[in-house]
């Protein structure tokens, strides 16, 4: 627990001096305060940029993130002198998912206070970020143990996160589209957050959620096992 | 008596099917600084990575602090200081904070690091940020972070690569200091001089072998064929005489005149042997 905190803590003071990292956390927050505030469309929910946005934070910040952090210590060599300081693999990466994971809940935070949710659906949009932001940081630990720089991590997270983060806008334009993207969580996340308020979330998506979830944490194992 | 803290068995390693290590073995005691001295790809650092854990020899044993490897606790790795070929530094945080981050994972008294700034002279830069410091400057840190936890060995991978003499001598002086405390030094370098300014004892390497070993002056000694004096006169004459009772007379006649501007001995250097042995420069 000692080892786990201290990483956390640095990796605490390295994203305060990093601008580049903090905009991840930050930007989507912002802009759906922005959207919402100077922008009405008529016959559109209230919230419609809250959950968009959130929608799309859930398939961004967390998942590059982890990416460009686990990518930057391998290159640097920063993770071979923790590791030889017996930091274990499983020690740096729960580190590193815990810090995200917190990260991305005062994002969330934010948009909860925009879109002022209260009671029961606080609580489901709450749960259905985390359980997001959890298959993202997942799959970013992936690409960031797989790859072996931070060019390559750079090339490998783009396409991966943009297909995550707008596959759901582009399935609201494209019936075809929207048909494969009903088996992606962040499709699921955006179709719950968008229905908070009006319509009973399916027990559909949440089994399309954990499916997700159990085979980004079964690819994260192999590659695990292979990376340790 | 000394104690062993590193030894290593008919040690063999390769990647694929490149022979990296061939049966290697040697011994390191605490208080001693053990250099492996060889040019680049003779398999330096693949031996610091074996006795640090990293990668697995293929063939014989490697015993740390008295203990077989493949048994040992992962913790026992707590008892190394490492310096790396890369300093491995998280360029954006303070000097302070870099060794904060390691305090922390070791769980000792925070006031550990002053102490050990100020030990190697960066408590002036405790503040700075790492990307802001010179490269000798980053090499002292990195130094500080690998002995800031008091450990028992000290594995020194090629500490002085690319710095200037100055810095490099005040490296050597932390080097020397930490072996006085009793640690045990493995020390891989391609810097003759380095080496026979530091180590106690040496191994050359050479594409994965051991082709010599020794103190630095008994192998220069054994590899001394010339037997040669070499006399720079006041005049600006030279004479060399071979080394034998029979110069005596000779050299007494210089002496007792004041003739004398200089005197060496031809015996060879690490790198003259290296040569010799392999047809091949250290700093290849």
């Amino acid at each position: 627990m000692r080892k786990v905190l201290a990483i956390q803590k640095k990796q605490w003071k390295e994203t305060l001096k990093n601008k580049e990292a903090l905009i991840q956390f930050v930007m989507f927050p912002v802009m759906a305060l922005i959207m919402t505030r100077s922008v009405k469309i008529p016959d559109v929910s209230g919230n419609f940029f809250v959950t968009l946005f959130a929608a799309m934070y859930v398939g961004m910040a967390p998942l590059t993130s982890t990416a460009s952090i686990i990518a930057e210590e391998k290159e640097k060599n920063t993770l071979r002198i923790l590791r030889m300081s017996n930091v274990t693999a499983l020690q740096y990466l729960v580190s590193i998912g815990g810090y995200i994971m917190l990260m991305c809940l005062m994002g969330t935070a934010v948009f909860v206070v925009i879109g002022g949710y209260g009671g029961g659906d606080l609580v489901l949009f709450i749960l259905v970020m985390t359980a997001g932001i959890m298959v993202s940081i997942l799959i970013g630990a992936v690409i960031g143990l797989v790859c072996n720089s931070q060019m390559s991590t750079a090339a490998a997270v783009i396409p991966v996160m943009l297909m995550f983060s707008f596959l759901p806008m582009i399935a609201t334009f494209n019936d075809q589209v929207k048909k494969i993207a009903d088996y992606v969580y962040s499709q699921q996340v955006s179709n719950i957050l968008s229905g908070i308020g009006n319509t009973k979330p399916e027990r559909g998506s949440f089994i399309i959620i954990g499916i997700n979830f159990g085979l980004a944490a079964i690819l994260f194992a192999t590659v695990y096992r292979r990376n340790k | 008596m000394n104690r062993e803290m590193i030894g290593l068995n008919n040690v063999s390693k390769a990647f694929a099917d490149m022979a990296v290590l061939k049966d290697i073995s040697f011994r390191i005691n605490d208080g001693e600084i053990f250099g492996l001295l060889g040019p680049s790809g003779a398999g330096k650092t693949s031996v610091i990575k074996i006795i640090s854990g990293q990668i697995k020899s293929d063939s014989g044993s490697v015993h740390i602090l008295g203990n077989v490897i493949d048994n040992v606790s992962s913790r026992i790795y707590e008892k190394f200081g490492v310096v790396l070929d890369q300093p491995g530094l998280y360029d954006r945080l303070s000097c302070y904070d870099n060794l904060l981050i390691f305090a922390e994972i070791y769980g000792i008294d925070k006031l550990e690091i002053g102490s050990v700034l100020e030990r190697v002279g960066l408590s002036e830069a405790r503040k700075r940020p790492v990307e802001k410091i010179s490269k000798g400057m980053k090499q002292r840190l990195v130094l500080a972070r690998a002995i800031m936890h008091r450990p028992q060995i000290l594995l020194l991978d090629e500490p002085t690569g690319a710095l200037d003499p100055g810095t490099a001598h005040q490296i050597h002086e932390l080097i020397l200091e930490q072996k006085a405390n009793g640690m045990a030094v493995l020390l891989t370098t391609h810097n003759m001089v380095e080496a026979s300014k530091l180590c106690d004892r040496i191994v050359l390497l050479h594409e994965g072998s051991v082709i010599e070993a020794g103190s630095p002056d008994d192998i220069c000694r054994k590899y001394d064929h010339q037997h040669r004096i070499r006399i720079l006169l006041k005049n600006g004459e030279q004479r060399e005489l071979i080394n034998e009772p029979a110069a005596a007379p000779v050299l007494y006649d210089y002496l007792s005149q004041g003739k004398i501007e200089s005197i060496h001995s031809s015996e060879p250097n690490l790198e003259t042997v290296f040569m010799e042995l392999t047809g091949r420069k250290l700093e290849e």
